[in-house]
């Protein structure tokens, strides 16, 4: 969806400004959402793709004034009671009511280190050859779902150069939605900086994405 | 999203929770009383992120990937399987790509869309990545991005950019400074900045402990 997540390219928010000496965290309530998110993800109830389109579907001003551990507790909030473990009054009241629903499964303390070594690989068998090569020139499709993409606006309709081919991995625009995993043959294409940006870009840079195959056509 | 010093809803009193400090305490105690969450988990994770995953552990790939061709040319092939030889991978980074600045390119990485960082090898990202103004000016300007951060980049040096649009994560293999030659490997690796793996930043001789 055109939200405020996809930032690519925006203006008017200024120069960078990073933090001298900077801690991991900001607080302790930053450590406990960041191990909240963690261990509820690992409950195995939503994809990595359904809670980020919990996040950049919050309200654009909500999102654009909060910050990232902000932004993860209130979208966290949003698929704990859209998959039922948690009610609305439940978060509103701090008190817990009798009805649960059972998770797959509860990350224990001695597997965390074991289930963080292995992560979650996005990498699956493919069942059909890659339709495009090493080299091939191919243009992004220009859409506006509704939903959750990968395919930032800015590099919508541009023409770019398959760099790579990445490995058929886990399709997120559908896996958002709940919908059964599917997976497709994923490439890093390469475009130039005056075919996103127009003549005032850098002539030299390049930027590139990482594009599912139904990202993109011949060109 | 603002910097973190700025929640204008988070005042301070003596002996009381913030809002959001109440809300997290809340959600944390409603999770462990129904049993979605384990306490002890929690706390492992924390501990991970907080004493035991940190820029170090690139550094540490890196300072190898200048002393051992051979690693190098692995880490170029298969980043992956090359970082999983020194122990690491995993939640957050479980496919990794290589990006090897040259005299010709610079390499700088952004998540445009989201905060994709690569975890296993260089923690948890700082608030300026995760941050608009970065997120929105890192693929449009990169030098000037490079520029806020103090760092200018000889003009016939051209510049990729890598948007973490996808599960890959990258990590960005600086050149070795001149004036390193017979430095251990556990010296080179304390000049390897976080900045200089994700592309703001370079490794300098005068940074040496």
């Amino acid at each position: 969806m055109n939200s405020a997540h996809d930032l690519g390219g925006q203006m008017g928010f200024g120069p960078v400004v990073p933090e001298p000496n900077e801690p991991v965290f900001h607080g302790d309530w930053e450590k406990r959402v960041l191990a909240i998110n963690v261990a509820a993800g690992a409950m195995g109830a939503w994809s990595i793709d359904e809670i980020r389109h919990a996040r950049e579907s919050l309200p654009p001003a909500q999102y654009l004034s909060s910050t990232y551990y902000e932004i993860w507790l209130a979208a966290l909030d949003k698929v704990l009671v859209k998959h039922g473990f948690l009610s609305t009054d439940e978060l509103a009241t701090g008190k817990p009511a009798p009805e649960r629903r059972e998770p797959k499964r509860v990350l224990k303390g001695e597997e965390v280190a074991g289930v963080l070594r292995r992560g979650f690989p996005y990498e699956r068998d493919a069942k059909v050859a890659a339709r495009f090569a090493v080299g091939d020139k191919v243009r992004t499709v220009v859409m506006h779902p509704q939903h959750h993409t990968r395919l930032p606006r800015y590099a919508r309709g541009k023409t770019g150069v398959i760099e790579r081919i990445v490995g058929c991995h886990v399709f997120p625009d559908t896996g958002a939605r709940g919908q059964p995993e599917t997976a497709q043959w994923l490439y890093t294409v390469v475009f130039d900086g005056r075919e996103l940006w127009g003549r005032d870009a850098d002539p030299t840079s390049t930027v590139s994405i990482e594009a599912w195959e139904s990202y993109l056509e011949p060109a | 999203m603002s910097g973190h010093h700025h929640h204008d809803h988070d005042h301070h009193h003596d002996n009381h929770f913030t809002a959001i400090e109440a809300r997290v305490k809340a959600l944390e105690t409603l999770m462990v009383q129904k049993g979605y969450v384990d306490p002890a988990a929690l706390d492992a994770i924390i501990d991970t992120y907080e004493t035991k995953i940190g820029p170090r552990d690139g550094a540490r790939i890196v300072a190898r990937a200048w002393t051992d061709p051979a690693f190098a040319e692995r880490l170029k092939a298969d980043g992956t399987a090359a970082v999983a030889e020194l122990g690491y991978g995993g939640r957050g980074g479980e496919h990794i790509v290589a990006c090897f600045n040259t005299p010709e390119q610079h390499n700088l990485i952004v998540c445009t869309l989201c905060s994709c960082y690569p975890w296993p090898v260089l923690g948890l990202p700082p608030v300026w990545y995760k941050s608009p103004p970065y997120r929105a000016k890192a693929v449009i300007d990169p030098r000037g991005t490079i520029a806020d951060f103090g760092v200018t980049l000889p003009e016939n040096q051209r510049i990729r950019v890598w948007d973490s649009t996808a599960e890959t994560r990258f990590i960005v293999i600086p050149m070795r400074p001149a004036g390193t030659e017979g430095w251990s490997e556990e010296k080179l690796a304390g000049i390897v900045t976080r900045d200089s793996m994700i592309g703001t930043g370079l490794p300098r001789v005068e940074d040496a402990a």
